[in-house]
């Protein structure tokens, strides 16, 4: 079959195509995107980029957002790490229960726990700080990295732990300085689903932030609300979101396919 | 399965985890479960309610028509996705320069925060300043997805199509990728082409993460709320108000705490339902050679 790139190429077309308007509509000032229709932009301008790199308010969003995404990711993943592999090598009192009600927070719609939420961390003092968006993530992304990493250690052969044990290597030696090790892209995958979760969430992020702590997200749409609509820097401030994104598939390409392929997501 | 050891102190591994996410789902359950039996004026006084809230909401109209709304909308996602996520990743390259590419690519809706998905299509879409409004009404058809409920609901299946179609590629396309090459060439000497080969090897041989997908995919599309709501805003009128859309505007809207927390259980038992029918009945044919 000649054609068959022909479906992958305008599939791979259709997904370019609001994110090129996107972009387009970035450098364009309101004026125009209100004037006048083009497919590209008639007085081209990097005033939407400068605004958002020199106005606390915008860039400060994005820093927050990189922070509790990061956060995130490092405690499911550590937290994760044990406990999968106690789920792939050992039997114990409730295993199969527990690791569905840990599946069945992944089905929790997140609009369920908005208000509960807010009223959990208020009562802690962890409302508006990243801490509190980093751990309410987890809810969705523990149990996501334990299915996922609990399918990767499952497919090492057993005979590694026994032979260290022969060998004399004490548990917490043998795990991180061999096990861990030979589960490197494993753990890659699981980490780029949960930093992925964790950066297109939002109605947590929202409900739990207010001034010191605001998300990336929650800025654009309240930045739309409060001074009219302005396309231009909303669609540049879009775009930016994209970027941490797609440098993080980047990094993963290889791992995607098997990822999917090996973890029980 | 065999091979494991009993091991009960494996406990302690699992219980960070288990700490980390039962302060994250049960105190907010509990929450909820106490909001769902009981009246409050504020101040922090309650009066028992009992299951009332439960008897409202189950016999409430508007809970019937957002429910409607949302197994629509998730029925016809699940109808367009799943085949069309199938049919794009047997035609995607195995091998080569341009896999890459492709997932690269393919990947990058999945990674966009969810209210810029919502705008993004807001402002494509606009019949006056976006390419797929001004295009959709330069070959003479009336369209305005913010007036029109037909229109609404097309652009937002359209957005949800653009938005997940990926996942169900990369999940087809992974277990795709881990047929043997001996099935093709046992498939060769017997003769078998095209159709016999998708239904013979390919499909049974992906229906594991088909499972998966279509989990996946049931689940997010029944808890969609942001891209949605920065869409359509539920709108026009109450036409693309969804469960969770719904259920925002009474408990953070109108501040009914105990409808809202009991629309919540009983929305969350649904999806747990739900899934739980849809695994049973995929795993059970599966149990078919």
């Amino acid at each position: 079959m000649r054609t068959r790139w022909l479906a992958p190429t305008f599939y791979i077309l259709f997904l370019l195509l609001p994110i090129y308007w996107l972009l387009n509509m970035s450098f364009k000032t309101t004026n125009e995107i209100l004037g006048v229709f083009s497919l590209w932009p008639r007085e081209f301008t990097f005033a939407n980029y400068i605004k958002i790199f020199t106005d606390p308010t915008w860039y400060n969003g994005y820093f927050n957002s990189i922070t509790y995404v990061v956060i995130n990711t490092v405690i499911s993943v550590s937290a994760a790490l044990p406990a999968a592999y106690a789920f792939s090598r050992y039997r114990f009192l409730g295993d199969k229960h527990l690791f569905f009600w840990l599946l069945t927070n992944r089905m929790a719609p997140p609009a369920v726990f908005a208000l509960p939420f807010f009223q959990l961390y208020s009562a802690v003092g962890l409302f508006d700080t990243p801490i509190a968006v980093a751990l309410a993530h987890c809810l969705f992304n523990i149990p996501l990295a334990v299915w996922i990493l609990e399918g990767f250690m499952s497919a090492v052969p057993k005979e590694l732990d026994e032979t260290a044990y022969v060998d004399g290597y004490p548990f917490w030696r043998f795990f991180f300085r061999i096990f861990v090790p030979t589960i490197t892209a494993g753990i890659g995958v699981a980490a780029f689903f949960c930093f992925m979760f964790s950066w297109v969430e939002l109605l947590l992020a929202k409900t739990l932030t207010s001034v010191a702590a605001k998300p990336i997200a929650a800025t654009m749409t309240r930045t739309a609300s409060t001074s009219g609509y302005e396309l231009g820097l909303l669609a540049a401030a879009g775009s930016l979101t994209i970027i941490p994104g797609a440098f993080v598939i980047y990094f993963v390409r290889n791992y995607i396919a098997k990822g999917f392929a090996l973890g029980r997501v | 399965m065999g091979g494991k050891t009993i091991n009960h102190k494996a406990w302690l591994f699992v219980l960070p985890v288990v700490l980390l996410v039962a302060f994250n789902a049960v105190i907010p359950l509990m929450t909820v479960v106490n909001y769902s039996v009981q009246e409050t004026f504020g101040d922090n006084v309650f009066f028992w309610e009992g299951v009332n809230w439960y008897e409202q909401v189950l016999h409430s109209e508007r809970f019937h028509a957002s429910l409607l709304r949302q197994l629509t909308f998730t029925s016809i996602i699940l109808v367009i996705e799943v085949p069309l996520g199938v049919a794009i990743a047997l035609t995607m390259p195995r091998e080569g320069p341009w896999v890459s590419v492709c997932l690269v690519l393919m990947a990058l809706p999945l990674l966009i925060p969810w209210n810029v998905v919502g705008a993004m299509w807001n402002i494509f879409a606009l019949p006056e300043i976006g390419l797929l409004g001004k295009t959709i009404n330069s070959l003479g058809i009336d369209y305005n997805f913010t007036q029109q409920p037909l229109a609404a609901w097309f652009t937002t299946i359209l957005m949800d199509v653009w938005h997940w179609t990926s996942l169900v590629v990369l999940l087809a396309y992974a277990g795709l990728c881990s047929i043997p090459d001996a099935y093709y060439q046992a498939a060769k000497i017997d003769g078998a082409r095209g159709w016999a080969i998708f239904r013979y090897i390919q499909l049974p041989k992906m229906k594991r993460v088909l499972t998966i997908a279509i989990l996946l995919r049931f689940m997010d599309s029944f808890m969609i709320y942001t891209e949605v709501f920065v869409l359509t805003g539920g709108g026009p009128g109450n036409t693309t108000t969804f469960l969770s859309i719904d259920l925002v505007k009474i408990a953070l809207g109108q501040f009914d705490l105990g409808p809202a927390a009991a629309m919540s259980l009983i929305y969350f038992l649904i999806v747990l339902l739900l899934s739980w029918v849809f695994y049973t009945l995929m795993m059970r044919s599966e149990g078919e050679p």
